[in-house]
């Protein structure tokens, strides 16, 4: 909110300087957001001394004037005022001048004649009203000086940002109000005279003329109404237009005018009717029940709902309550008869009709965070008596004050040591009831440390004790409430393991050269279709978000992949075409309408673009599966989760994989998530043409996993001795199922430490559909040094039951030893 | 066989002549005088000889086999010594092969170093659903619905009353519907809200704080904080507690500290105000004790939300909050 420092002047009395005042609000709660100079668009105006006047040799009502605005020389400016005549001081606005309407002063021609600015009216320059001619300066300026320092104004801008618990300071009184808790000596309210001019009232009685009848009086406690005759509808007089437009309100028309400065003086909002078009004198007061729709006085119209309160005449609603007023109604320069309107809405009615019929107005913003209920006639008053004035009305006798629904004033009990036992201070009695007064706080003491608080009616926010203590602490000042430590219990809890977990994920995964990365949760609505899922999969059970900022983020996210593949996109196309990225986050499932989804953590990540850059030691090459692969079992062993067993998905689980090159991963009969190579059909969806890997874990399943406690095993006392065999195999025969079948035979045989694969070869010479693979194994015995013969038939054995069981051929001139 | 210890001697001496590197001279060496090498293998064979020609034959050999061991340690010690002449060393200067360091992303650093400062004072760590039901979110939190605070938060609804939380507070009633009182602790982690520019993107991190028990004071609240953000920032910062609303805090405080860039002297980050708000505070209200049966005549707590993103932003500089969320490897691998 806007609000003017002379405005302010008006109600309290107050020397400090502007920044001063900015910051004391501040710090009592209202945050000023700016401090600006109100002349500020007066910049680059200055005097001028008309030097010369000549007629423009192409326009007769115009002249072509020489002024001095400054410096050495003369300028030219054309200027279509009557009043021009040379030695007049003027005010020139210059080029770069903007003024008041967002008018560019900039250099031009004016029919053929060069023109370097603009002498400007008073209107122009919203000093006043007088649009006649130019505005004629003193004399004895120097020419040059800045216009807003040659006529001594000056006024300060405060932007405001209120909290919505404040609706009392949304009126510059209440911002007033605020201002004279911290002078010092303390000042009191200067308030605006509310009793009526004699000679404007009236012998006609309202009763005669309206009536207002409240039927739904729990959407509408209060109904005030005042009535004016004679009046004449003409433009505001300047003071009163240039109140409302320094802080961004349009002038409109006087009575519109003096409704609006009403609202902003005091923060009841008013409504004014053209009495003539109020059918049968009546307002009813109702909820909108069978009327469907309705216009507003901006020519909108709305769909009405049932519950909206209306505010209705003898025949239809004439306007829409406490929000905006109709079209069927609206004050108009032939109106003659005024009903102003000071109500007290329901807030909470007037807030869900302004967000159903989508208006946001200055009167629906105060209804809805609670106006003073006990203010209403007041404002009336205030209103009906300018409106008398500016409008040469004439006001019935007496008003109408429909309060069917009496407010309660407030009282709380205040217990001043558990209010300093809560805020950490030590103030006494008096100084919390000195400060509660500075605000209109109605104190009674009632012992030494027991308080009864008056609550006043515009204060809406206070219900508790617990408010109260905010009224003292930030009266009071939150710096001067002393610093001070908790003594708690050193009780300490172990920390979830999950939070272990996901550290420890995160080390290993940068030690892998990994980057972390973090994606939003909602993805776009084609997600699912760009991976190609299935119909059935779960994945496709996607929560929808209702108001979503864009179609790319419309859904949560069921997968970590899709954002994966939108990091590649975009580190692609900043030329960064290596990536190795993982991302530890939610997935959510949509379970039954009006549940919450089902929260589930992921751990996955992607690898694309080359193993080892082009470098003096090694050439470029490409990523494989098989680099994936690695990071995989090197993860595992870094969280000691053994057992791992790897098995190529055969099934449409996963259709973003690209088919045989895809590996469901396991271990001890639990699944842990899958990687594989993406498909080049999902690597097009997102335009993508460069191989990517990506691995999807659970993160609950790692957990389960995870062992409970790690023993140290005794470390081996002698050598061990390794044998390899070399076999010739079928293509199809997958090096897991060896080892397996050699894995087995090892719990039987205590001397096999362990198996490993050391060679793979495909290709000539070996036959078309063969492959021969190298294994070692190495044998270890606890108790001795082996000697050749304690496991030569053990290998004999193994190599024996390999080439039985997989059909293998060995190698040329090989025989099993 | 005379005649086969001669080759040998000529062969040897020849190969050490040709030898250029210690490594040739190494495989010479291995090749006659090693365990499975040409001279050895002639002593071997000496038995076979006729009985007479054992005695002259072991002779020769053994003496063939002193001179070739000093005519390799000649070669090899001249070998050495050209070595250290002409040989200056590798060139140093050539890239190592380099291991690429992966980073963690700057936000869960920063929320990482954050936790750490609270996890040090006793603060355990809960955390919730990052989809809310609009109790938590709202009305546990004594914002009803249709209360103009609702305005404070932009809100993603999923239905009518599911919502994508809108900050981590509504840890703060899960937490305490679980644990009685004495309770401190923070809640990190994502939120949401519909909102997005260069200030603002529609998911952001915050951590969330909340203590209870007997005899907690606003001034201890000022305590905690003020430890935070000389812990986080350094000693000498200067904070301010500023009057703000939150419907669940009573009283509550905005955090600002002196701005990190230009001391408090004024500039483009803090607004010319010299000050930057940093996180919101407050009492707990007793309207939230209500909700999740705590005696509000008993206990007393404050709680706080920090935004992560904020911080983060001021430690490394960083103007645009979006950057977090595009996860540019070029930006992500500053840190």
């Amino acid at each position: 909110m806007k609000v003017s420092l002379s405005w302010l002047k008006e109600y309290i009395c107050v020397d400090l300087e502007p920044d001063v005042i900015a910051e004391k609000l501040t710090m009592a709660g209202l945050e000023v957001d700016a401090v600006e100079d109100k002349y500020d668009y007066l910049a680059n105006i200055v005097v001028a001394k008309v030097e010369d006047v000549k007629k423009h040799p192409n326009a007769d009502n115009l002249s072509v004037c020489s002024v001095h605005a400054g410096g050495d020389k003369l300028i030219q400016i054309v200027c279509g005022a009557p009043n021009v005549q040379k030695g007049m001081f003027v005010p020139c606005a210059l080029p770069g001048a903007v003024l008041p309407g967002d008018k560019k002063i900039k250099k031009g021609k004016i029919r053929g004649e060069i023109s370097c600015g603009m002498l400007c009216s008073a209107a122009e320059l919203r000093l006043n009203t007088d649009a006649s001619g130019i505005m004629v300066l003193e004399e004895g300026f120097l020419a040059g000086t800045p216009l807003e320092q040659a006529l001594k104004i000056s006024d300060t801008m405060f932007e405001i940002d209120l909290t919505p618990n404040r609706p009392d300071c949304l009126s510059i009184i209440g911002v007033a109000r605020e201002i004279g808790a911290f002078t010092e000596p303390r000042q009191k309210l200067m308030l605006p005279d509310y009793t009526l001019p004699k000679d404007k009232i009236g012998k006609k009685s309202i009763h005669d003329y309206a009536k207002v009848q409240i039927i739904d009086s729990d959407l509408c406690p209060r109904y005030s109404a005042g009535l004016l005759f004679d009046v004449k509808i003409k433009p505001s007089p300047f003071w009163l237009q240039e109140r409302l437009e320094t802080i961004g309100l349009t002038p409109i028309n006087n009575v519109v005018d003096i409704t609006n400065f009403v609202m902003m003086e005091m923060g009841q909002p008013l409504h004014a009717f053209d009495f003539d078009e109020v059918a049968k004198g009546k307002i009813i007061v109702r909820r909108a029940g069978n009327d469907t729709d309705f216009t507003t006085l901006d020519s909108k119209n709305h769909k009405l709902e049932s519950d909206m309160l209306m505010i209705c005449d003898g025949e239809r609603p004439v306007a829409l309550a406490g929000v905006m007023g109709g079209e069927n109604s609206e004050i108009s320069d032939s109106t003659t008869r005024v009903l102003v309107e000071s109500a007290y809405f329901n807030p909470i009615s007037i807030r869900k009709t302004a967000k159903k019929t989508n208006i946001a107005t200055d009167a629906s913003h105060r209804f809805e965070r609670g106006v003073d209920p006990d203010g209403t006639v007041k404002a009336l008053t205030r209103a009906v008596s300018l409106m008398a004035q500016l409008c040469d009305a004439t006001i019935a006798k007496d008003y109408i004050d429909e309060y069917p629904n009496k407010s309660v004033p407030v009282k709380i009990d205040l217990n001043t040591d558990v209010l300093n036992k809560r805020l950490g201070t030590d103030l006494s009695r008096d100084a919390i009831c000195e400060i509660l007064r500075s605000v209109e706080f109605d104190v009674e003491k009632i012992s030494d440390v027991h308080l009864k608080v008056g609550v006043p009616f515009f204060r809406v926010d206070v219900v508790r004790p617990e408010d109260l203590s905010e009224e003292v602490a930030r009266l009071w000042g939150y710096n001067n409430i002393k610093t001070s430590y908790p003594l708690v219990p050193a009780i300490g809890r172990p920390l979830d393991q999950k939070i272990v977990l996901r550290e420890n994920i995160r080390h290993i995964m940068t030690g892998f050269s990994f980057f972390e990365i973090i994606n939003y949760n909602f993805i776009n609505e084609n997600s699912c279709d760009r991976l190609n899922l299935l119909d059935n999969d779960k994945r496709r059970d996607v929560e929808t978000i209702l108001n979503p900022i864009s179609d790319q983020m419309s859904v949560l996210r069921t997968s970590l992949i899709p954002g994966l593949l939108e990091t590649m996109k975009i580190n692609i196309s900043q030329q960064v075409d290596t990536l190795k990225i993982f991302e530890i986050g939610k997935v959510f499932f949509a379970t039954q309408k009006g549940s919450l989804p089902e929260e589930k953590e992921m751990f996955a990540g992607l690898i694309t673009g080359s193993r080892s850059d082009q470098s003096w030691h090694s050439k470029k090459t490409r990523i494989d599966f098989f680099d994936l692969k690695g990071v995989i079992e090197g993860f595992f062993e870094g969280l000691m989760i053994k057992n791992l067993i790897f098995e190529k998905i055969e099934d449409e689980s996963c259709p973003y994989y690209k088919k045989g090159y895809a590996a469901v991963v396991n271990s001890n009969d639990t699944i842990l998530g899958t990687l594989g190579k993406i498909d080049e059909k999902a690597l097009k969806n997102y335009g993508l043409k460069q191989d990517a890997f990506v691995f999807d874990f659970s993160l609950k399943a790692i957990q389960d996993l995870l062992p409970r406690d790690i023993t140290a095993e005794l470390l081996p006392r002698f050598p061990s001795i390794s044998r390899d065999i070399t076999i010739i195999v079928d293509r199809s025969i997958t090096v897991g199922a060896i080892l397996k079948h050699v894995e087995l035979i090892s719990k039987k045989e205590s001397l096999i430490e362990k198996t490993f694969l050391f060679d793979a070869f495909e290709g000539l010479p070996l036959p078309e559909g063969k492959k021969s693979l190298s294994l070692r194994v190495v044998y270890r015995s606890a108790g001795k040094t082996l000697k050749e013969k304690n496991i030569k038939q053990l290998h004999v054995n193994i190599s024996q039951s390999i080439v039985d069981l997989f059909h293998a051929d060995l190698p040329d001139s090989q025989e099993i030893r | 066989m005379q005649n086969s210890i001669i080759d040998i001697e000529k062969q040897a001496l020849e190969s050490i002549e040709k030898a250029t590197d210690s490594e040739q001279l190494e495989q010479f060496s291995i090749k006659y005088l090693g365990r499975k090498g040409e001279l050895t293998k002639y002593l071997r064979n000496i038995s076979s000889l006729p009985e007479d020609e054992r005695p002259s034959a072991g002779k020769n050999a053994n003496i063939l086999k002193t001179k070739l061991e000093k005519a390799f340690k000649a070669a090899l010690s001249k070998i050495e010594a050209y070595d250290d002449k002409a040989f200056t060393g590798i060139d140093v200067t050539l890239p190592g092969r380099f291991v690429q360091r992966g980073s963690l992303h700057p936000i869960t650093q920063v929320a990482n170093e954050i936790s750490d400062i609270f996890l040090r004072l006793g603060f355990d760590i809960a955390e919730g659903p990052e989809v809310e039901t609009d109790y938590y979110n709202f009305e546990a939190l004594n914002i009803p619905k249709y209360h103009p605070a609702r305005d404070m938060q932009d809100t993603f609804y999923v239905s009518e009353n599911i919502v994508l939380r809108t900050h981590t507070s509504p840890s703060q009633p899960r937490a305490m519907e679980k644990t009685q009182p004495p309770l401190r602790i923070i809640a990190p982690g994502k939120v949401f809200r519909c909102d997005s520019d260069i200030t603002h993107t529609p998911m952001f991190y915050q951590i969330e704080g909340l203590m209870v028990d007997q005899n907690v004071s606003f001034g201890d609240l000022k305590g905690i904080l003020t430890t935070f953000v000389h812990q986080f920032f350094d000693t000498q910062t200067s904070l301010r507690f500023r009057p703000s609303f939150f419907p669940f805090t009573e009283p509550s405080a905005e955090v600002d500290i002196r701005c990190v860039m230009c001391k408090g002297k004024g500039c483009r980050i803090c607004s010319k105000t010299g000050w930057l708000e940093v996180l919101g505070s407050g009492m707990v209200h007793p309207a939230v004790f209500e909700n999740v049966g705590y005696d509000t005549q008993k206990y007393t707590g404050f709680a706080f939300g920090i935004g992560i993103e904020r911080m983060a932003m001021l430690k490394y500089g960083i103007d645009d909050i979006r950057k977090f969320y595009e996860n540019d490897l070029r930006f992500l691998g500053q840190f």
